[in-house]
């Protein structure tokens, strides 16, 4: 037999329960609302971004014949968010590899799928605080483009390096993947499963605006 | 009885020279394509067994890593030169692109040797004697009227390696003043390459323990 007690707990838990129920789908609405919100207004801001002011770039380009690296300026349209800004910043040294005239000359549509930054642990970080690792995600493309040697792999390397560096100079270090995921060289020697020191890279210190590309 | 005379002291022995090739790649591992058909792993291998008979030939024993086309990890390879000890340590590489010789090694920072070593950084003890052996093979080879680029690189095995250890990488020769334009498939080419290498280890032999 259930008494009138026990009665007066079951409705008022079932009350609870449902109050509860409510509560909780008019949160997950709300969350909905917000991220649809954010993401109308996201390519709003690219397309703002994209279209802003072009910006002057340094690109440490390679010369395969005397192993150097040249400093280029160029004026490229940057997005605001900073990850994308390193990637078209790269991207364009891509297109200068990819270039007739190119003295590092690479077969390549699009060489980065990515870039996205971590703070240095402690201990590590020799800017006394600040310094980030760029995280540079290759296509698999450019692996398979990269002509294959110590020379012109290490040279890709270096001039993405110096060039993160350059324009985003709190990039100390440069960790590469490939397709997303880890590798052990980029066409058979380079090194890719080190964290490289962006900050030692020897470039030279003249800039020559638009040379070269 | 007459007493047997004392033993004469043997000459004090330095440790012996001895110089590790090895023919990078192999096996599955082509290394680089250079021209039609042709691949780095069986470049590298010819040009080692060239060096090896040239410094047999100057009277400096030699230990070669790979002395055919098969598969060789990284880390048996540092284990070999490693276990040689010997006095310099060279990698064969060839490719396609750039001009000269390319000479590199490892971008490691210089440290002091201490009793045990991590696997991945051992070489830094021996940074600034490789260094040394590269501004040698340099010489030899700005000697010859080769054109060399210097380096430094990441590139296994050469940071696990504790011996002055040089990757020397072939590329074609581009056609200049003095040169005339050589493919790396050029015996005559290898032929002068190997010979400067070769001088430069002969006199590696007299500054090695400075």
């Amino acid at each position: 037999m259930v008494s009138k007690a026990q009665k007066y707990l079951f409705f008022l838990m079932l009350l609870v329960c449902v109050t509860m129920a409510a509560f909780l789908i008019r949160l997950r609405n709300r969350a909905q609302d917000r991220l649809q919100e954010q993401a109308m207004s996201a390519p709003a801001e690219i397309a703002e971004a994209a279209t802003s002011a072009p910006k002057t770039v340094t690109l440490y380009v390679p010369n395969d014949l005397d192993d150097s690296l040249t400093a280029v300026e160029r004026k490229i349209s940057l997005p605001g968010d900073r990850n994308a800004q390193a990637r078209v910043i790269l991207e364009s040294l891509v297109e200068a590899y990819r270039a007739p005239d190119s003295t590092h000359p690479m077969e390549v549509a699009s060489g980065i799928d990515d870039v996205y930054f971590l703070s240095v642990p402690q201990g590590q970080d020799t800017t006394g605080g600040g310094g980030q690792i760029a995280v540079v995600d290759l296509s698999g493309a450019l692996a398979t483009a990269q002509p294959s040697g110590i020379e012109p792999e290490t040279l890709t390397l270096l001039s993405m390096m110096a060039t993160l560096h350059a324009n985003l100079p709190a990039v100390t270090q440069v960790h590469f993947l490939v397709d997303g995921q880890p590798r052990e060289t980029l066409a058979g020697h380079a090194d890719l499963t080190r964290t490289y020191l962006a900050s030692e890279v020897d470039r030279p210190s003249a800039a020559v605006p638009g040379g070269g590309l | 009885m007459p007493s047997m005379p004392a033993p004469l002291p043997l000459p004090a022995q330095g440790p012996r020279f001895l110089v590790v090739v090895d023919a990078a790649h192999g096996g599955s591992d082509t290394g680089a394509r250079i021209g039609d058909g042709v691949l780095e792993k069986d470049i590298t291998l010819g040009i080692a067994a060239r060096l090896r008979s040239t410094l047999h030939a100057r009277g400096i024993d030699v230990v070669t890593i790979r002395t055919a086309d098969v598969n060789l990890l990284a880390v048996d390879r540092a284990q070999t030169a490693n276990h040689a000890q010997g006095a310099a340590c060279l990698t064969i590489h060839a490719t396609a692109t750039g001009s000269g010789v390319h000479l590199y090694t490892s971008s490691l920072t210089p440290t002091t040797n201490a009793r045990f070593m991590p696997w991945q950084t051992a070489q830094s003890a021996y940074v600034t004697q490789s260094l040394k052996l590269e501004s040698e093979i340099d010489s030899a080879l700005a000697h010859a009227e080769i054109p060399v680029s210097l380096g430094r690189a990441s590139v296994a095995p050469m940071d696990s390696m504790t011996c002055a250890e040089v990757a020397v990488e072939m590329a074609p020769l581009v056609g200049g003043h003095v040169t005339g334009a050589k493919p790396v498939t050029d015996v005559s080419y290898q032929k002068q390459v190997v010979d400067a290498v070769a001088a430069a280890l002969e006199q590696w032999r007299s500054d090695w323990r400075q």
